[in-house]
């Protein structure tokens, strides 16, 4: 089926539904998901999202965007985080006037929470700067925006897996994508298109992302020539419940909890003496598996899935139950023990992507280091890079920047979308993604995608995971190479077109292999250590080589590294200490 | 250990009705059922067929019928529905809404009540500062009301669902309950001619069935029956 529209865009998280709310009020619009909306990523989020409102202690807009690019390493666009933090506010607002049920102060306005790397005055001690709605404040964000949504009656195509993305030299003329329900392939042509299809935790194996989160967006997009921005800075979360990575919200260490070793020992106390156990993530993550390492695991074996505990026990079940009822509820259910009479034990997990497809403040893509733009295609949320989060993102910086950049890219649209032509697209456009699901389901046998995957997501955990190291990655490297090989002879089980989920997770397959080759790359390239990314054979920051955001071009079977500058124009970097 | 599942398939392409089919699966008991069906999915049968994100409880995808109970397949463990090796778990679709495939259901009617009560703030009045404050006794009020995920258990629980199909259903009035309950909406009236009709409320004949299989601890029942009060209480006033 061919389909007209001024605007699509792709993905029902926070940012395509903020992105949404706005372009459909002045342009012909329409929502692809290949979930339905309210069943997306954003609705797991927990903690908060940060705004410095001063609702119940002292805070300034100017100190989030300091803390923002301290803990991004100086790898953030100071202009872009200085956005991010003034319009926190008034998108805070925005979500509570349009009914969002945040947990109130005493005196009836948004409450507010610590949360790991948000400081008071430039680093002297935490702030509350998180506002919340008890540990539910993602899924709170997604049903409103959805509500507002519906209200606003904007249109979507739910279950609809986009699969490939038509460009005309520079210019974006549409997308093409498979229908769950009927296994057609559908084109939808368009003056703009916007991707939002969240983060793709999936290329390891221990995660906090959901199935769905398998980078479509970036990985359709790289395969169409267009670069991806810092790949190699991925967030370790540090507190995932042992062996299932189902996140607890860094909110637990926000109303008090502690990080102990198996001497019982407050070893944040060690590492980050100012801010304990709210140092930013990749602090926190490094220093628990130093001491995992060291032998100061719960077990004691130094092995890698040894573990730590957080413990809650000094909350109260007061507290628990009224600000972290999910996390009380997700110990319970998995783990078989109340938080408030037991510690929880915890690994870090794989949680956050820094880098994705590069973008401007107005989520413009940009295509290299000079600017150059792809008019008409734009991007935001996890699957873009603006970047405000640099090499390390903060707690709730994500959901905020979700609705801040959402919504700027969705006037943008509604502004492009005046001036730009209709686009012609021919039925051909559909051709590259029909070869490749008629390869996928030509009826021959060959392997099924279930080791592939296996083999990738350990592979990556085990050699591109929190510390890393050039022989590691090189092996990585090879290993997914070896793993796209085999891609090209796997086939579906399923050979019926109605609901063919077999399909549609081959499909992904292949957007996880392309990203996670993507990552591996960029990461052994960058001889330093900066944020997120930590090598043994290169200990330090290194501000002379590396202050400088990679391009990461996939074209066939190389991936070729190219480099940009960083804004650095507010604050110069300085050594990171808490 | 080995259990065996016991799932409902259905192709619409190829099969005249629902039947069933088993596999083997080595599982550990503090897995998921969830973890058990994607071992069939990726290394057994790539053709069963079902919905799945968030893997915790969260997203409401794959609410299914277990053991002849409504809920997720993520949130029940597999030593939650099985006392031994070689136990069979019995898995079959949702209630009252049509198979599409496998556990695949079509959620259009499920949605479409949902839409029908206007989920969304109403308020048109400008807010005079710049958030609407709210105490805390008020936002808790509605408080368990907003951790609804849609995922339907509920509808499929429901006794009433198989006498009256138009009946909208226990998530639809949980979430209208939602905002009728939050100090901040203005929505009552829109809201009344979905809610006080013979298709709205009143069918609840207070099973708890939905109460019982909501994988999100709303109190379903509960909030109807106060639902049902607030009609009474506008009715009675405006009599009065
Ligand atoms: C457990 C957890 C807790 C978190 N807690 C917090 C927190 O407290 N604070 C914070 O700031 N951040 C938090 N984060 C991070 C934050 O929630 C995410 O980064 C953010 O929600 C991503 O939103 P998004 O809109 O970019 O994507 P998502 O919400 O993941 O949505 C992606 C959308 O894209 C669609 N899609 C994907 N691929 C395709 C395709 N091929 N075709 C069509 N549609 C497609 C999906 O259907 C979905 O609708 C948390 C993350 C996790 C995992
Ligand atoms: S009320 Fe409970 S069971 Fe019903 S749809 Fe909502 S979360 Fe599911
Ligand atoms: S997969 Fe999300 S609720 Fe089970």
């Amino acid at each position: 089926m061919y389909h007209h529209y001024d605007a699509i865009i792709v993905g029902s998280g926070g940012a395509g539904l903020y992105a949404a709310l706005e372009a459909s009020q002045r342009a012909k619009t329409a929502v692809l998901s290949k979930l339905y909306p309210i069943r997306s990523h954003t609705g797991a989020a927990q903690g908060g999202i940060s705004a410095a409102l001063g609702n119940v202690e002292e805070d300034k807009p100017e100190w989030h965007a300091f803390d923002t690019i301290k803990g991004g390493d100086y790898l953030v666009d100071q202009q872009a985080a200085k956005i991010l933090a003034e319009e926190a506010i008034q998108a805070v607002y925005d979500l509570e006037n349009r009914g969002l049920p945040f947990n109130r102060t005493p005196a009836g306005r948004i409450d507010q929470r610590r949360f790991g790397g948000h400081t008071r005055n430039f680093g002297e001690g935490p702030v509350r700067r998180a506002c919340y709605a008890a540990d539910r404040t993602g899924h709170m964000i997604l049903q409103t925006l959805y509500q507002q949504c519906i209200k606003n009656k904007v249109a979507f195509f739910d279950e609809f897996q986009v699969v490939d993305l038509i460009l005309d030299g520079t210019t974006c003329k549409g997308l093409v994508a498979v229908e769950l329900a009927t296994g057609e392939l559908h084109i939808f042509a368009a003056k703009a298109v916007l991707f939002a299809t969240g983060g793709f935790g999936r290329i390891f194996k221990i995660t906090s992302n959901a199935y769905a989160n398998t980078g479509d967006g970036p990985a359709v997009c790289a395969r169409r020539g267009i670069p991806l921005e810092d790949m190699e800075f991925y967030q370790f979360h540090p507190t995932g419940i042992m062996g299932l990575g189902i996140l607890i919200s860094e909110a637990v260490r926000g109303e008090g909890g502690i990080l102990r070793n198996r001497d019982g020992e407050r070893f944040m106390a060690r590492y980050t003496p100012t801010l304990l156990d709210l140092a930013p993530r990749d602090i926190v993550a490094r220093s628990i598996m130093t001491e995992v390492r060291a032998g100061k695991g719960i077990r004691g074996d130094r092995k890698i899935d040894d573990y730590v505990y957080l413990d809650a026990t000094g909350l109260g079940k007061a507290t628990l139950m009224s600000k972290l009822p999910d996390i009380t509820s997700f110990c319970k259910t998995y783990l078989g023990i109340d938080p408030a009479d037991s510690p929880i034990p915890v690994l870090p997990t794989a949680h956050y992507a820094m880098g994705g497809i590069p973008t401007d403040v107005h989520g413009r893509v940009v295509l290299d280091d000079k600017g150059t733009l792809v008019n008409g295609l734009y991007a935001a949320g996890e699957c873009a890079c603006v970047s405000v989060h640099g090499a390390n993102r903060l707690g709730t910086n994500s959901l905020l920047d979700l609705v801040v950049f959402g919504r700027r890219a969705g006037r943008h649209i509604g502004d492009y979308v005046k001036q730009a032509d209709p686009p012609q697209v021919p039925t051909s456009a559909a051709d590259p993604a029909r070869a490749w699901i008629g390869r996928l389901t030509d009826g021959q046998t060959g392997p099924h995608g279930g080791h592939i995957m296996e083999e990738m997501q350990t592979g990556m955990m085990e050699k591109v995971g929190i510390y890393r190291n050039a022989k590691e990655m090189q092996a990585a490297i090879d290993q997914v190479q070896a793993l796209r090989r085999r891609y090209q002879s796997v086939r579906v089980q399923d050979r019926s077109k109605p609901f063919n989920t077999d399909l549609l997770e081959l499909i992904e397959l292949r957007n996880l292999l392309d990203l996670a080759l993507i990552t591996a790359v960029s990461a052994l390239n960058r001889q330093e250590s900066r944020g997120a990314h930590s090598r043994e054979d290169f200990p330090g920051r290194d501000d002379t080589q590396w202050l400088k955001h990679t391009l990461a071009y996939l074209e066939g079977d190389k991936v070729r590294l190219d480099y940009k500058a960083v804004d650095t124009s507010i604050w110069p970097p300085k050594p990171r200490t808490y | 250990m080995k259990i065996i599942l016991k799932i409902q398939r259905y192709n619409p392409e190829s099969d005249p009705a629902p039947y069933f089919q088993e596999y083997s699966v080595e599982a550990n008991p503090n897995e998921r059922l969830l973890d058990a069906l994607m071992q069939v999915k990726r290394f057994q049968d790539g053709s069963l067929a079902f919905r799945k994100s968030c893997a915790h409880g969260v997203c409401g995808s794959d609410a299914m019928r277990i053991n002849g109970k409504d809920g997720l397949a993520c949130k029940t463990l597999v030593k939650d529905v099985v006392k031994q090796d070689g136990d069979t778990v019995t898995v079959e679709p949702l209630r009252y809404l049509p198979v599409q495939r496998d556990l695949i259901v079509d959620q259009k009617d499920f949605f479409e009540k949902y839409r029908a009560v206007q989920p969304f703030l109403i308020n048109d009045e400008p807010v005079a500062e710049k958030e609407r404050p709210q105490s805390q006794e008020e936002r808790m009020a509605f408080d368990d009301a907003t951790n609804c995920i849609l995922c339907a258990s509920c509808y499929s629980a429901c006794p009433v669902m198989a006498e009256n199909p138009a009946f909208i259903g226990p998530a639809a009035i949980a979430q209208a309950f939602r905002f009728l309950a939050d100090t901040r909406d203005r929505g009552f009236e829109s809201r009344l001619p979905v809610l006080d009709h013979p298709d709205g409320v009143w069918p609840c004949q207070n099973h708890f069935k939905c109460t019982q299989a909501c994988p999100r601890s709303i109190l379903v029942t509960k909030r109807i029956n106060q639902t049902k009060k607030m009609i009474e209480k506008h009715r009675a006033e405006g009599k009065a």
